[in-house]
């Protein structure tokens, strides 16, 4: 493969991967490394899977500007990719006479904004909106344009996008140090040997504070991971009409409540310190506070009905509490986006759109491409289709016919497709994430054994070299009478 | 496939099998059993040990021995089956849509259904145990399905929570196999399974069982690297200074079992809030009219000698349903009482048969250590009565009632009736 790019991406997150599908728009070769074995492992999977609206970031700042142009975005964006996308408008709750005054001040904040649609309803129009809510309930501010998405979902769409457009990814990948040349980036060195480029951009997500600080630039960012921890219900056993905010506190946005494109109820997050970089593990005390926070808002929900429970970090820096989007001023050849925290996701099409800009006002040279492509259809999720069209596609392709997750009713057609498609699902967990199977109440107990053999034909390896999450998670080591000598 | 069927069973494991043979032998025509997997025979396929048929066979089988002769009944009364294929909805009009890869997307019509779709396994979110989400976490039947169906070993070094039979016997099969089984642990007070697989499985092998106990955090970024265990209180309460840490690769949950009824509900079946199986009356009848159900879809039992005999019930039963049997109506109600936590039937006919014999299964909800009666009350009233030698919540009971005996002592017209476990 070749060494050398026009712009290398460290990170294959939502902003990375947005930032390469955008500049696959031109006629540039692009790289994008990433140390996982997929896209969008970390935060960018785990996270509030909400477009806010954009009343909450303090007016004037670039929180403030990129949340409210990204969610513009996403609304054509979504249909654009192929991406789950639900707009369901948000709710932030007041709970008991004390919090009502809040909402007032929220509102004035997305008027600064330049939020359309907002509104204060009272209580007893929002209880017939949610008949679950707390009974205590005062008021309700509706942001109309918020809206759910599958994160996981637009990452992949994303990234499958800037593929079939000619941008390059390389997985397990570690960027490991810059090449410079006087005062300029002229490569980056990585796990897999050294690659040349003419930019890089950073978007590292909670290590792009330690590389921009490895190009010598952001001397005094730091990002403090903190994490907050996710619950997910059986959708039988539990269903919301809204999205639910509390009113935020100075800690954050609060433990919503929600209902994710895939139609399970979601609550989360907390927040709470990390131990290293990448803490990601849950804690009783964390799912307990989550448990908490959201039966403020629903007094009803029960433990007992959980099916999944995940954590995700936060990329939280200390640039006033503002994203950093630039080109530093010591060396040449380098964006850095660092301390995309909440409202990332929101904000991460206006991100990836002001990098292009960024690179232009520097003299980069960005000629359109002719027969770019902008639209990807996604491959057909069968539980999601009529019974007619399920019907038709299973005798075009029998393999929709044979279902292998039989809680999501995922067949092996979609295992296959997934594991062929242009960001190829290389494991379990890539599987899983791309198709929704061993999402469900039995959380993969029935699948997996048939996921690996499926998963070793596929690739044309052993039982033993199928891995969950990349190279040391394989899942079985040997086969039964091969008892090691004692 | 034909379009319409006198009765569909869904599930081709013991219950299903004995709906299919006894719905055969009592007259039913055209007869098919929809199984996901690719052979019938169900869990009892990977179930290698022995202990199963003691009731029916008065023998000591392994599960393939215990199934084939199912299996083989089925296949000598021209069962259809259809394998690799997944029900995806029932309606409460007996519509059964289903897949798979040969037929492709498939209608049919039966005139009786019997559910037996079994159980599924409770789940690591379903405990709530934090920490990292590395490969190596599995469930009991998932390890078991791994070893002797798939042939591969999915870890060295193991710790198991949860004192369940899956657990207590996959121990034993890890460590045949070359594996080091650390511990299990019990978050209870008490051994959640047989006692006999407490001696065969663990005694037997040196493999120490920690009552009293839980996981309160998983470690490891790719696969497990540790489990960090935790004592709690007679609340289930952890108690701080009591953590260690145990260096594993692998942790195997064996923490209980689930019947299976995505498939029941769409089809409008009311379920029961303990069992979490359908409401049934002694003909294993749901509330669905042709839909009856059977086996470990109803109640999770231990002996599958009972889930035969429950699927033959439900067969003979679907059987007369699809002849155009008229159907009785429940006349009594069955709910537990001080000492219970399930029970099995919840409704009463009261009209099956000569004999009018009726089996209840039920569970204890606690522990009695020394002999009980467990008795069937109207009111205070005692109209049916069994000693049992203890009662524990791991060990279901059976009662064999003759129903027209215990009608004769009903005095006060009363249609609910309760079942309760007191002490002698």
């Amino acid at each position: 493969m070749r060494t050398n790019y026009d712009v290398i991406i460290i990170g294959s997150g939502i902003v990375g991967s947005l930032t390469a599908r955008y500049l696959s728009a031109y006629d540039i070769n692009i790289l994008v490394v990433e140390k996982e074995s997929d896209v969008g492992m970390n935060t960018s999977s785990a996270n509030s899977a909400i477009i806010h609206s954009g009343y909450d970031p303090a007016p004037n700042t670039l929180k403030a500007a990129m949340n409210s142009l990204g969610n513009r975005l996403w609304h054509t964006l979504a249909p654009e990719l192929g991406i789950a996308f639900k707009e369901s408008g948000s709710y932030v709750v007041a709970i008991g006479a004390g919090e009502l005054p809040v909402l007032r001040g929220l509102y004035e904040r997305g008027i600064a904004n330049s939020i359309p649609g907002l509104k204060i309803i009272n209580k007893a129009e929002f209880l017939t909106r949610e008949p679950l809510i707390n009974p205590d309930v005062s008021g309700a501010l509706w942001a109309p344009t918020a809206a759910v998405i599958d994160p996981f979902g637009a990452v992949l769409a994303a990234a499958e996008n800037a593929v079939v457009n000619g941008a390059e990814y390389l997985f397990e990948t570690e960027f490991t140090g810059f090449i410079s040349g006087g005062d300029k980036i002229t490569g980056i060195k990585t796990t897999r040997g050294d690659f040349s480029c003419k930019w890089v951009v950073n978007s590292a997500g909670i290590h792009s504070g330690e590389i921009a600080k490895k190009a010598g630039t952001r001397k005094d960012f730091i990002i403090t991971p903190r994490k907050g921890s996710y619950l997910v219900f059986d959708p039988v056993k539990l269903s919301i009409n809204n999205v639910l905010f509390p009113v935020p506190t100075d800690k954050g946005k609060g433990t919503l409540v929600s209902t994710t494109t895939h139609g399970n109820v979601m609550i989360g997050p907390n927040n709470e310190p990390c131990e290293n970089m990448d803490d990601s593990a849950t804690t009783r005390a964390g799912v307990e506070e989550v448990l908490k926070g959201a039966k403020k808002l629903v007094p009803s929900i029960d433990q007992k009905n959980v099916i999944a429970m995940y954590a995700g970090i936060r990329a939280s820096g200390n640039a006033g509490r503002d994203f950093v989007i630039d080109i530093p001023v010591e060396i040449k050849g380098l964006v850095n986006l660092c301390g995309i925290e909440s409202p990332g996701f929101a904000s991460a099409p206006a991100i990836a759109l002001k990098v292009v800009e960024l690179l232009k006002s520097a003299g980069f040279e960005l000629k359109e491409k002719p027969g770019w492509i902008p639209v990807r259809k996604p491959a057909p999720h069968l539980h999601t289709l009529s019974l007619k069209e399920r019907a038709e596609l299973t005798a075009k392709n029998p393999a929709y016919g044979r279902i292998v997750c039989r809680c999501e009713e995922i067949t092996e057609g979609e295992i296959i497709d997934a594991m062929r498609s242009p960001v190829p699902a290389r494991t379990y967990d890539g599987i899983k994430r791309r198709t929704w199977l061993g999402t469900g109440r039995c959380q993969g107990s029935f699948d997996m054994p048939r996921v690996i053999q499926i998963m070793a034909r596929e690739m044309g390896i052993p039982e033993t070299e199928v891995t969950k999450k990349g190279g040391g998670s394989e899942i079985v080591f040997r086969k039964t009478k091969e008892v090691p000598a004692r | 496939m034909k379009k319409i069927y006198d009765v569909v069973v869904i599930g081709a494991g013991p219950a299903g099998l004995s709906a299919a043979i006894e719905a055969k032998k009592s007259g039913a025509g055209d007869v098919l059993i929809i199984e996901r997997n690719n052979e019938p025979g169900g869990i009892l396929l990977q179930c290698i040990h022995n202990g199963f048929g003691s009731v029916i066979f008065k023998k000591d089988l392994p599960g393939p021995a215990y199934a084939w002769n199912f299996i083989e009944q089925a296949r000598s009364l021209n069962v259809e089956m259809v394998f690799d294929t997944m029900v995806v909805d029932i309606t409460g009009g007996r519509k059964i849509y289903a897949s798979n890869s040969v037929e492709g997307f498939i209608e049919l019509d039966a005139k009786a259904i019997v559910l037996a779709m079994g159980c599924r396994e409770r789940t690591r979110a379903q405990i709530m145990a934090p920490g990292d989400r590395p490969a190596g976490v599995f469930t009991a039947g998932m390890v078991q399905r791994l070893v002797n169906i798939e042939g591969y070993m999915p870890g060295k070094n193991f710790v198991i929570l949860g004192s369940g039979d899956i657990g207590m016997i996959m121990a034993r099969r890890l460590t045949l196999e070359g594996a080091k089984v650390i511990k299990i642990i019990e978050l209870l007070p008490y051994l959640t399974g047989l006692r006999r697989n407490y001696v065969q499985c663990l005694q037997d092998f040196g493999i120490p069982l920690e009552l009293s106990t839980t996981i309160k955090r998983i470690t490891g970024k790719k696969r497990v690297e540790a489990v960090e265990t935790v004592g709690v209180d007679e609340t289930l309460t952890p108690i701080a200074g009591t953590e260690r840490v145990i260096a594993c690769d692998s942790l195997i949950l064996s923490v209980g079992l689930v019947p299976e009824n995505e498939l029941s509900r769409k089809a409008g079946v009311v379920l029961d809030p303990l069992t979490l199986g359908p409401v049934v009356d002694e003909t294993m009848a749901t509330n669905v009219p042709g839909i009856f159900a059977a086996g470990n879809v109803v109640t999770i039992y231990d002996l599958v000698d009972y889930v035969s005999m429950a699927g033959a019930t439900a067969g003979i039963s679907a059987a007369k349903f699809a002849a155009g049997a008229p159907v009785s109506p429940p006349a009594f109600t069955l709910t537990p009482g001080d000492g219970v936590r399930t029970v099995m039937p919840q409704k009463i006919t009261g009209l099956s048969g000569p004999d009018a014999s009726v089996l209840v299964e039920l569970r204890a909800s606690r522990e009695f250590a020394g002999r009980v009666s467990v008795n069937i009350l109207e009111d205070e009233n005692i109209v049916y009565s069994h000693v049992e030698k203890y009662a524990r919540p791991a060990e279901m009971i059976t009662l064999k009632i003759n129903w027209n005996e215990t009608a004769k002592k009903l005095s006060n017209n009363k249609s609910g009736l309760k079942v309760n476990i007191a002490k002698i």
